[in-house]
């Protein structure tokens, strides 16, 4: 007898998924293809990185299908990340400027 | 929903000080409704979310705080196909074999449900060789930057330093979880092949190799999107 009952969902699911992540990559790669330039490209790149990830977690690691305590102990804690991006990113600017005042 | 246990009873069955602490994190105590695997899996994979997050954000503040240009990889990365430069096209493959990976190792975690080995094992056995193909390629990615382009960790012809040691950091340890993943994966599709999870009627590790491989796909997301296209 089994003792644990894992994720099972039709296969259905995960083919529609598969091909969603396909055009998302697709259209990632137009970005670079096409040399869309400034926010736009910034923004676009994001905003696809995101939804395959959103994607790969929720659907092909069934994020979406555990329970609340397991998704908060996971997904939580990495936001603590968007903390450090933020001191490096200013500190970084910091470096930079500096740089630019002393080797000209 | 019984009678409420009286405060002096709670107190009785536990036991305090070092031998409390102990009690208090073993026996039976039970956050994760999933099994233990899993859960520790899970916080594995969180765990390597740091780490890559360490690298990613390292290779972000030496990008800004550089003053010499970052050279533009579209054009590092980009192969020339019948005399028509194509930017990325070598990446791009790269992504869309790692995506086909995974979908077939969502299947065959479907299969492995189901108990039907053979299939499982053969879509993990697919999965492992886009695993492999996928490490080939970056092999071929390397040699083409070391050797023709002559980029090092320490220096290269285009512009930034740091541009080498970042790629070599990240796409070098992203490859070898992608080894690993093989290997792994390999390992538990003979296994399953071999009906040793027909006892126990378990297939749970399936799964679990699937979160690793899943989580190996969406570093490839991460490190696409931020080092080669931004």
């Amino acid at each position: 007898m089994s003792t644990t009952v894992g994720q099972q969902h039709p296969i259905r699911i995960y083919l529609q998924i598969w091909g969603l992540l396909f055009f998302l990559s697709t259209l990632s790669y137009l970005v670079d293809y096409f040399r869309i330039e400034g926010y736009l490209r910034w923004g676009l790149i994001l905003a696809l990185m995101l939804m395959k990830a959103g994607l790969i977690v929720g659907v092909f690691m069934h994020m979406k299908w555990e329970r609340l305590a397991l998704v908060y102990a996971i997904l939580l804690p990495p936001l603590c990340l968007l903390v450090l991006v933020g001191l490096m990113a200013a500190e970084a600017d910091y470096t930079f400027l500096t740089r630019g005042i002393f080797f000209k | 929903m019984g009678e409420p246990t009286p405060q002096h009873v709670k107190e009785l069955a536990l036991p305090s000080g070092w031998h409390g602490i102990v009690k208090d994190w073993s026996s039976d105590q039970e956050a994760f409704k999933v099994s233990w695997g899993k859960a520790m899996m899970w916080i594995f994979l969180l765990s390597d979310t740091f780490i890559f997050s360490c690298f990613l954000t390292s290779y972000m503040t030496v990008r800004i705080s550089t003053t010499v240009p970052w050279p533009d990889p579209s054009k590092v990365f980009g192969l020339t196909i019948a005399g028509v430069d194509v930017p990325l096209l070598l990446i791009a493959i790269m992504t869309f074999i790692l995506i086909t990976s995974s979908g077939t190792m969502a299947m065959a975690v479907n299969f492995a449900y189901r108990r039907d080995r053979k299939r499982t094992a053969l879509l993990m056995l697919a999965t492992a060789i886009l695993g492999a193909s996928f490490v080939g390629m970056q092999a071929l990615e390397w040699t083409k930057l070391i050797v023709h382009e002559g980029i090092r960790p320490w220096g290269n012809p285009l512009g930034a330093a740091q541009f080498g040691s970042c790629f070599f950091m990240i796409t070098g340890f992203h490859g070898a979880h992608v080894t690993v993943g093989v290997i792994y994966l390999l390992t538990v599709a003979s296994k399953v092949l071999r009906g040793h999870y027909e006892h126990s009627g378990n297939y749970q590790i399936v799964e679990i190799a699937g979160l690793y491989w899943h989580f190996v796909d969406l570093v490839w997301v991460f490190i696409f999107a931020l080092f080669y296209l931004w």
